[in-house]
């Protein structure tokens, strides 16, 4: 099979709220059928980038596809393609489960026996058939999040936006979406874009986007940007941490990097290091940590930022 | 995989079809807040009752009164200004809410959809048109006690009108509630604006032929809606013409236009893309 269209692609995208860039020239494509990431800590731009994508926010700059669709000049029809789920659940809290699906499809152009049909597959299919007569608003914002997911469904989008789906969820409920959310894009054929800034979440994506400053820093599978580190990550936490980093390159000829109170080095091996240094300067560290790097010292990497 | 699915055109909505599901959300929203009933249709009914009773000796009725050959009571007088008021504060209730659906997050769901700006609109004002038509009708049921009664041809002039004016009393609503985030904020544009407006429209008191509160008047459109309403209601009457009673042509055509502006403009807002919409 011939590798598909890519289901969104932008180009420099820019977007300023007044005098604040928010949006530093994006370029970045989404392939068909894959669960992509946009990971990032608050305030680094994906906000605003899920907003332009799901027509709230208007392109001010750059150029955008969603679907094959021009994002500036087809928004109706992009909308059409497209399901999104809020961060803020959209459901009405004073309509019940089954109401709140119905107007959904009616936005839609659905009616009748298909509606219905479609609603009793989605709520099945979410596991909250049994809820359909109560208000929406007597959900848990677990099940909420997941009706919410069912509305965005119902008319058969090509590509699902998710705006922080698991935030507010407990772990178990978590791991619940995500077990969906792989079914659906199996059974669906469908596109998922999350937007996330928790890094657990992060690594269940296929590909992944580090937005940072509203330009993208990294961008590929969590098992590559993990490899692009190299080696082991130590992060050393000492009161002194200037005079501390300064000696254990005269000592080691190694590389530190300084991110805030914290003192990080990659290196092969690490474990060696460890101990020497232990050995050598104990008395002046607080506390010290040896891993595989993860996807937050890939974005610590990148941008010389702490990610929190 | 499931090509079939995705290459399937995707429905249109049309705009009737969204327009019926909005508004239906706004009659089953209304019916589940008794609150909202008791405030839109019980205060007015109590204004009238309470100043009907205290105003009753101090009011000098207008010179057009003598043309119904007998008595206008005060109660009378500010019959038709009542059901206004429930026009009025049923389009309140009914476009405060925008900002709590922005708050809460419906608004986003419907802004994402391929519905029509147009539709989104419509879909508001038939709600509130439909609540207050109920409301009113309620109302207007006592009418007979008033001595004003009412034909088969008067009822349905009676109830277009009140169609007419609901629905741009709720687009003007729209407009105001549109681009504020607090209901607190429309709270203060209602007591400054709204309740002056209805005040200040022949509907509380006659008004002068001249000064400036003449003028306020003839440049205040619930006047002309009012002025109509009230006319309809004396449909076998020939009431002549003054500042707070202009002709029943000029009434329909002010409160058309006026409703047209509102309408235009609530479109024109709702079609602004803009991060408020987003939560």
């Amino acid at each position: 099979m011939p590798a598909s269209a890519p289901s969104i692609s932008v180009q420099d995208v820019r977007f300023a709220y007044g005098e604040r860039q928010a949006l530093n020239g994006l370029t970045f494509a989404v392939n068909d059928g894959e669960i992509f990431g946009l990971l990032g800590p608050n305030g680094g731009g994906k906000s605003t980038l899920f907003r332009i994508l799901s027509t709230l926010l208007p392109l001010q700059y750059g150029t955008a596809t969603v679907g094959g669709l021009d994002l500036a000049t087809q928004q109706a029809a992009v909308r059409q393609i497209l399901g999104v789920t809020f961060q803020s659940p959209s459901l009405d809290r004073k309509l019940t489960v089954q109401e709140n699906l119905k107007h959904q499809g009616h936005l839609y152009g659905l009616r009748g026996a298909d509606l219905q049909s479609r609603i009793d597959q989605g709520l099945e299919r979410l596991g909250v058939a049994d809820r359909r007569r109560d208000l929406a608003g007597k959900l848990s914002g677990g099940l909420q999040r997941r009706v919410e997911i069912a509305k965005s469904l119902l008319h058969r989008p090509q590509l699902l936006l998710l705006d922080e789906p698991s935030t507010g969820l407990d772990p178990g409920a978590r791991i619940e979406l995500w077990k969906y959310l792989r079914e659906l894009r199996q059974e669906m054929s469908l596109t998922i874009v999350v937007t996330t800034h928790l890094l657990d979440e992060a690594e269940d994506c296929d590909r992944l986007g580090l937005l940072h400053e509203g330009q993208m820093v990294a961008l590929d599978t969590p098992d590559a940007l993990r490899s692009s580190v190299g080696g082991d990550c130590l992060t050393i936490r000492s009161r002194d941490p200037e005079r501390l980093a300064s000696d254990i390159t005269a000592q080691f000829g190694v590389t530190v990097h300084r991110v805030g109170d914290l003192l990080r080095i990659e290196r092969e091996q690490g474990h060696d290091l460890l101990r020497d240094v232990v050995a050598q300067f104990g008395a002046s560290i607080t506390s010290v940590t040896l891993g595989k790097p993860t996807l937050e010292d890939v974005f610590v990497q990148r941008t010389g930022r702490q990610f929190w | 995989m499931n090509q079939t699915a995705k290459n399937q055109p995707p429905a249109q909505p049309g705009l009737w079809l969204p327009v019926w599901t909005l508004a239906e959300r706004e009659l089953i929203r209304f019916l589940r807040q008794r609150t909202r009933v008791i405030g839109a249709l019980g205060q007015p009914l109590l204004f009238w009752i309470l100043f009907g009773a205290g105003l009753r000796n101090s009011f000098q009725a207008p010179a057009w009164s003598h043309v119904l050959g007998r008595e206008l009571t005060y109660q009378e007088y500010f019959f038709p200004g009542v059901a206004v008021l429930i026009v009025l504060f049923t389009a309140i209730f009914s476009t405060i809410s925008i900002i709590e659906d922005r708050k809460e997050g419906f608004l986003q769901g419907v802004l994402v959809s391929p519905i029509s700006r147009l539709a989104l609109v419509l879909g508001k004002l038939t709600g509130g048109m439909l609540l207050s038509l109920i409301q009113a009708g309620v109302f207007l049921a006592l009418a007979p006690w008033m001595g004003i009664s009412i034909g088969p041809l008067q009822f349905v002039l009676i109830f277009g009108f009140l169609a007419l004016l609901s629905f741009t009393l709720t687009a003007l609503g729209f407009v105001m509630a549109w681009p504020l985030d607090s209901t607190q904020g429309y709270h203060a544009l209602m007591s400054m604006l709204l309740m002056p407006m209805w005040l200040l429209s022949g509907a509380f008191f006659p008004g002068g032929e001249s000064g400036w509160l003449s003028w306020v008047m003839r440049l205040n459109p619930l006047t002309y809606g009012i002025a109509a309403l009230r006319r309809l209601l004396y449909w076998d009457h020939t009431l002549p013409t003054s500042i707070g009673l202009p002709s029943l042509a000029m009434s329909i055509l002010v409160t058309v236009g006026f409703a047209v502006v509102c309408i235009g403009l609530s479109v024109v807002l709702a079609s602004r893309q803009s991060s408020r919409n987003a939560r």
